[in-house]
């Protein structure tokens, strides 16, 4: 079974993601049983079938939107959001978007070129749940969870910036 | 200026632990330099040709006397005795060990200051009005707001990896000295008819291949909005800017195709959404913030010391200096000096050891320990008194930091330039020299007055040379020779605008020629007192390309020609890079 990082742990995970490969369609790919989560375009095209699944999951590509998911929030265990490479950030926006726009609450899963150095922007904009890249010790990558401990803005995790949470000093010396 | 407190001091803290582990797994192979790249960029350390160079943050140009200390520090202890000042207010040094460099970042958090961001596609060290505080024309004193988004802007997790850089300046007076119509976030900081304070917000700004002046997007964002506005901005941009192609990926390519009035609409229906929400800035941030920018503690004195006026009938160079790099201040009896680092012969933006300290102890007597990083690559003492000047200016004349030649022909901005940078396609060093040299002459150069001029090693414009009222851009390397475009009609400032190339490209040693018969144009068609730019803006082109071209360059001889490209014993490098 693969080992995920998820509410901050490394946990055995059951999911499989599928990937189209070259010569299949989202409307003729087979979906196989048991807990899957399947490109947006699958769920596009296989809706009718899928949505009676007692789990199911959904994965967006960088360049796909999170609204197309929009009143189909609720059917799904997991939503994972794709890095086709780790300098694309795309991934970022779209998990922002998924949980502050969309209200989405469920796992939120980090797919693809996903390495340590990432793990704390990630988990800041609302991802819970990480699939390491399968080179990378998992025991490594989870403590990039933890490279700082305080943050300046808000984002998904944290709702107020560090001026609202804390008082911070005035300048004493200041003269007027 | 800003001090850190406990929360500023740990994230940078933390910052150099992460970066630490990070050189450690890159130099035991865990890390690929393809995974370690973007990495070490977002610490401002780029491969060059002599190796590493760590480019700083001097977070909007300004800095303490005891972080100038620490800079000497560093080039005497990692690098070669002296730094580069770069255009946007930061310094750069070129000499430097991957091994080093956990320690350098160390040592540089020990006085509140790092490499964050400085380097990679994300928020860029945010450039200022170099005035900014004491400027007669001050509309607003924008320092507050730079230090809140350089906060906001902080390893901010939705935006480390953008399709590419992204660059924000501010200008609070209503002259714009931080070429905010070159930038992808530009903001004015300006009083609507009621006195209340918010920004022009300009955007799609650019230089590079593409240059583009920036649109406004919105005339008046109150300033309790400014975080979430340009939030907003740069989530659209994080979604939809292009990541196919890196020369079209910056944000003005975005602003273009979509159009200001469509790419406004998409980020208001952003917008919409934060507006008055928990990231609203708060009257009591602002306050605590500006804190740190109130007045020092200044002398009530009185304006125009009359010592002054007796010593400037003395000396020429005196009064020279202080008509050309002393500039108004708006507390009676104080003044502005800027001291610059383009003596003839000199680097632009060039610092050695020895001249970091000796401005950090001037500092420390003349202007309440603090100086400025302009982004014409000088530095500045913002807070001396009048009465002061005299001796300022004798001290400061025998480290050869007052030619007196600020905003005129010699103050030329250049990029590093083919001896330090792997883009170049050629020099920008030897060729700011031999024009300095050329034009030596003080009552020449005062004849032709306010003029920029700006040098690019390649398209990227690191230079800005779109926005000099002359640019010259290295073009290509062939025929064992650099070639060079030359346009004019740039500049920076309110009135903005991007310069054209006059024709077909010249070699290095043309260049010096050409720019005499440029001004030769100039100042055979110039009404009395107009300057440079406004003279090209009235006749066009025309009259300055047909001069140019109508006679051939005399050839070059070998010999003189390289009298006149060696450069400082400290390069002790090739005039050509490896590459070539
Ligand atoms: C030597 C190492 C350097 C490298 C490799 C480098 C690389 C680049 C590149 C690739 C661009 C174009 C970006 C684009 O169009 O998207 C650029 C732009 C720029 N760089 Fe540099 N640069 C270097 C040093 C400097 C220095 C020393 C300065 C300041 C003196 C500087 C200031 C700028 C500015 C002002 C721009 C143009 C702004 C814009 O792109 O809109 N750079 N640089
Ligand atoms: S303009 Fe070109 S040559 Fe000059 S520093 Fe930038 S990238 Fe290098």
């Amino acid at each position: 079974m693969n080992m995920i990082i998820k509410n901050k742990a490394i946990v055995a995970d059951d999911w499989t993601v599928l990937r189209l490969q070259e010569q299949e369609t989202p409307e003729s790919v087979i979906v196989a049983a048991g807990k899957v989560i399947v490109p947006l375009k699958v769920w596009q095209a296989q809706r009718a079938a899928l949505q009676d699944r007692k789990e199911i999951g959904v994965w967006l590509a960088s360049d796909e939107r999170p609204e197309e998911l929009k009143g189909d929030i609720e059917k799904f265990s997991v939503i994972a959001v794709d890095f086709p490479k780790f300098s694309d950030g795309r991934g970022y926006s779209i998990a922002f978007n998924l949980r502050a726009r969309l209200g989405y609450s469920g796992e939120l899963r980090a797919i693809g070129d996903v390495l340590r150095d990432q793990l704390f922007y990630l988990q800041r904009v609302g991802f819970d749940a990480f699939a390491p890249r399968p080179d990378r010790k998992i025991e490594d990558v989870i403590k990039g969870l933890s490279d700082f401990s305080e943050v300046y803005q808000t984002s998904f995790d944290q709702k107020l910036p560090l001026f609202r949470r804390v008082q911070r000093k005035a300048n004493e010396a200041a003269s007027s | 200026m800003y001090r850190y407190d406990e929360y500023d001091q740990q994230i940078v803290d933390e910052r150099v632990r992460q970066y630490r582990d990070q050189v450690r797994r890159r130099l035991s192979g865990e890390l690929t330099e393809q995974e370690f790249l973007p990495l070490r960029l977002q610490n401002g350390l780029y491969m060059q040709i002599h190796g590493y160079m760590l480019r700083i943050a001097v977070p909007y140009g300004l800095i303490s006397s005891q972080q100038m200390r620490m800079f000497a520090h560093i080039a005497r202890k990692y690098d070669r005795g002296y730094g580069h000042f770069t255009t946007r207010q930061n310094i750069q040094f070129n000499w430097l060990k991957l091994q080093d460099t956990p320690d350098i970042l160390a040592d540089l958090a020990s006085v509140q200051m790092h490499g964050i961001q400085t380097s990679g596609n994300c928020v860029r060290n945010i450039t200022l009005d170099e005035f900014a505080g004491v400027a007669q024309d001050e509309v607003v004193d924008p320092r507050p707001y730079a230090e809140i988004l350089r906060q906001w802007s902080t390893f901010h997790p939705e935006f480390a990896y953008l399709p590419r850089k992204f660059k924000i300046a501010i200008s609070g007076g209503k002259e714009d000295r931080a070429a905010i119509y070159a930038h992808d976030i530009g903001l004015a900081a300006i009083k609507n008819a009621q006195g209340e304070v918010g920004f022009r917000v300009v955007v799609g700004g650019g230089l590079g291949r593409t240059p583009i002046i920036g649109s406004v997007i919105c005339e008046f964002v109150p300033w309790q909005h400014i975080l979430t506005y340009v939030e907003s901005i740069l989530r659209i941009y994080n979604q939809y800017g292009r990541r196919d192609n890196k020369y079209k990926a910056r944000i003005k390519i975005l602003v273009k195709a979509l159009g200001i009035d469509e790419f406004r609409r998409q980020v208001e229906a952003d917008w919409a959404d934060l507006k008055d929400g928990p990231g609203t800035l708060t009257s009591e941030e602002i306050n605590r913030v500006a804190s740190f920018f109130a007045d020092p503690a200044y002398e009530t004195l009185p304006d125009h010391d009359s010592k002054l006026n007796e010593f400037k009938a003395d000396s020429r160079s005196f009064s020279n200096w202080l008509s050309r790099n002393v500039k108004p201040h708006r507390i009676p009896g104080y003044a502005i000096v800027v001291l610059s680092l383009k003596k003839t012969g000199n680097a632009p933006g060039d610092a050695t050891a020895e001249q970091m300290d000796f401005v950090a102890d001037l500092a420390d007597r003349y202007s309440f320990g603090e100086l400025r990083i302009t982004h014409k690559q000088n530095l500045v003492l913002a807070d001396v008194r009048q009465k002061d000047l005299i001796s300022l200016w004798q001290e400061a004349s025998a480290q050869e930091l007052t030619t007196p030649n600020i905003g005129m022909l010699t103050d030329i901005i250049s990029c590093p330039g083919a001896e330090f940078c792997t883009l170049a396609n050629a020099r920008s060093i030897p060729l700011a020299k031999l024009i300095a040299e050329r034009f030596e002459n003080l009552d020449y150069l005062y004849d032709i007055g306010e003029i920029t001029l700006n040098i690019s090693g390649c398209v990227n414009a690191c230079g800005q040379h779109h926005i000099g009222n002359i640019g010259i851009t290295g073009v290509e390397k062939k025929d064992h020779d650099e070639w060079y475009q030359v346009s004019i009609g740039g500049a920076e400032g309110n009135d903005s605008s991007i310069s054209k190339i006059i024709g077909p490209s010249f070699t290095f040693h043309q260049v010096p020629e050409v720019i005499e018969r440029l001004i030769h144009v100039y100042l055979r068609e110039r009404f009395e007192a107009e300057s440079f730019i406004d003279t090209v803006r009235r006749v066009g082109h025309a009259p300055f390309k047909e001069h140019v071209y109508a006679t051939d360059f005399a050839a070059q001889e070998d010999e003189a020609a390289d009298k006149h490209v060696v450069l400082p014993a400290q390069y002790d490098v090739p005039y050509y890079s490896p590459r070539f």
